[in-house]
């Protein structure tokens, strides 16, 4: 439970998980924000308004699935890391997971990676297809994870091989 | 004696915002900050905020302290006196400063305090061993300085503070072995807890520090479960090998000049301890003596920095400065502070501030 361990639970992500119909159409983007706390950069984020516009600043983000291409503007603006983008259109058996990250070393392009879930328990591996970094990104670089398409929706972090 | 129109007495979020505010407004100001930089906690703060888009929101805190510092240091209104402390404000209003091993006596015509919160710190066997430390004083280490504090941490108290700066500690290389939270919920944003969880930190709610053990330093410590009554469970015992314990069990508020000055005081446990009755002008029952920021209750730097700017407001209101839009400006600040405290996890906040505002 997500307010006893801090790992969400599988209801709660199925409440913003895009449908199977629409991952199968290339990336989207999904919010892992489950409380109502006052924040919404991520509205303020997109250019292509997939985030509903907020009545009230603790409103949880929503976004529009339809009107969501994947670009992972908001990735990098959300305060909480948690926002990511699936794509899982990537390979015939992989899929692309873009995850925000604040760790130093950064990974190289190529390198294998270990697969890391929501509880922080490796699951697999990963290799790092791009990693986006520079001054635009404020230091929350975007690590765009190649991972076995059944897991897409379960890797959320990674941890460089020999290292943390 | 120096004479002033406003002093401040504190340079973080909220006596920064104050001077800028006041200073527009053409009041003259003399802030006073015991560091050697201005920022207060805000240099430590690494992480983004939240909050709204007009509150800075997704911006980190120590690019928003060189910026509100920047902008104090160019306003030609403000003077700062840095490694500054104010010992104590006297009867006839004088506020005495130590600057430089010399004494100041300061006049202001208002006051502002902003002088934030402390750590609070928590009984439990081996507390007083090297290696157990407030968390702030980690973060200042790790962030300002550059330091690690050891090898290994167990954090104690699963607040925004204690998962932020378990974060940092991950960031920086230092390993985590856990988070101990006695309440049987994570007190943070969950999204700040997520991120240490993910990245290996497993938050131990229901649980409390035992002991802390060692010869000359930590060398570990042991953590129990706590039942519905908050009594620790026999058997449940844990032990973890770590160098450093750190605690992060809440602030209060810094009132020390409040009380001399004779504001009237409240204890408001929502807000920290003991805090000043003030009124919508932030202004306490002490006429022209103002608070903003942690020091009126223990919040976090956005509402202290949209406390600063109405004090700031009101103070140089008072001295008989205005603009024509100065109501407006007011309004809008209450509102967006309304808004940030307006959801569920400012209801502790709204509950607090429901007994000292009159």
């Amino acid at each position: 439970m997500l307010a006893q361990n801090g790992v969400p639970a599988p209801e709660d992500l199925a409440e913003v998980m895009p449908s199977e119909e629409r991952l199968a159409r290339g990336p989207v983007a999904m919010a892992e924000c489950f409380q109502n706390i006052p924040c919404d950069p991520c509205y303020h984020s997109c250019r292509r308004q997939a985030i509903k516009p907020f009545s009230d600043i603790n409103d949880r983000p929503q976004i529009d699935h339809e009107l969501c291409n994947g670009c992972g503007m908001c990735l990098s603006r959300c305060p909480g890391l948690a926002i990511f983008v699936i794509d899982q259109t990537y390979g015939e058996k992989e899929a692309l997971v873009k995850i925000p990250y604040e760790y130093l070393p950064l990974p190289g392009e190529g390198d294998v990676v270990e697969a890391v879930n929501r509880a922080g328990e490796t699951v697999g591996e990963a290799r790092v297809a791009k990693v986006q970094s520079g001054a635009k990104l404020d230091g929350t670089a975007i690590v765009w994870l190649v991972v076995p398409r059944e897991l897409s929706m379960e890797v959320r972090h990674f941890k460089i091989k020999g290292g943390r | 004696m120096r004479h002033t129109e406003i002093c401040i007495v504190g340079g973080g979020p909220a006596g920064l915002t104050a001077a800028l505010r006041a200073a527009a407004l053409g009041a003259a100001v003399l802030l006073i900050d015991r560091n050697d930089y201005l920022g207060g906690q805000l240099i430590k703060q690494t992480h983004r905020f939240f909050g709204s888009k007009q509150q800075r929101a997704s911006e980190r805190g120590i690019n928003i302290a060189r910026e509100l510092a920047y902008a104090v240091q160019e306003e030609e209104k403000i003077t700062v006196l840095t490694e500054a402390t104010a010992l104590g404000y006297y009867k006839d209003g004088v506020v005495l400063v130590e600057q430089n091993e010399k004494i100041i006596k300061i006049k202001p015509k208002k006051l502002i305090v902003a002088t934030g919160g402390a750590e609070k710190t928590l009984l439990f066997p081996n507390n007083d061993l090297p290696g157990v430390y407030g968390a702030g004083a980690v973060q200042t280490l790790v962030n300002v300085y550059g330091v690690k504090p050891g090898k290994r941490v167990l954090m104690v108290g699963a607040g925004n503070i204690g998962v932020i700066v378990s974060y940092q500690l991950l960031q920086a290389g230092v390993e985590v072995a856990g988070i101990v939270e006695a309440a049987p919920r994570i007190g943070a944003y969950w999204v700040h807890a997520s991120k240490v969880v993910r990245a290996g930190v497993p938050i131990y709610t229901s649980h409390t520090i035992k002991r802390a053990w060692g010869e000359s330093e930590v060398e570990g410590a042991t953590i129990v479960q706590l039942d519905e009554n908050w009594q620790p469970i026999e058997g449940t015992e844990k032990d973890f090998d770590v160098d450093v314990i750190c605690l992060s069990v809440g602030l209060s508020p810094l009132t020390e000049l409040l009380w001399q000055a004779g504001c009237k005081m409240e204890f408001v446990p929502e807000l920290g301890g003991r805090v000043p009755v003030r009124n919508e002008n932030l202004e306490t029952s002490v006429p022209g003596i103002y608070v903003a920021g942690d020091v009126s209750g223990i919040e976090e730097a956005s509402a202290a920095m949209m406390e600063g700017a109405l004090a700031g407001l009101n103070a140089a209101r008072a001295l008989g400065y205005n603009a024509p839009d100065l109501l407006q400006r007011k309004a809008e600040i209450l509102k967006e502070l309304e808004g940030l405290r307006s959801g569920p996890v400012g209801e502790k906040i709204r509950t607090g501030l429901a007994k000292v505002t009159c």
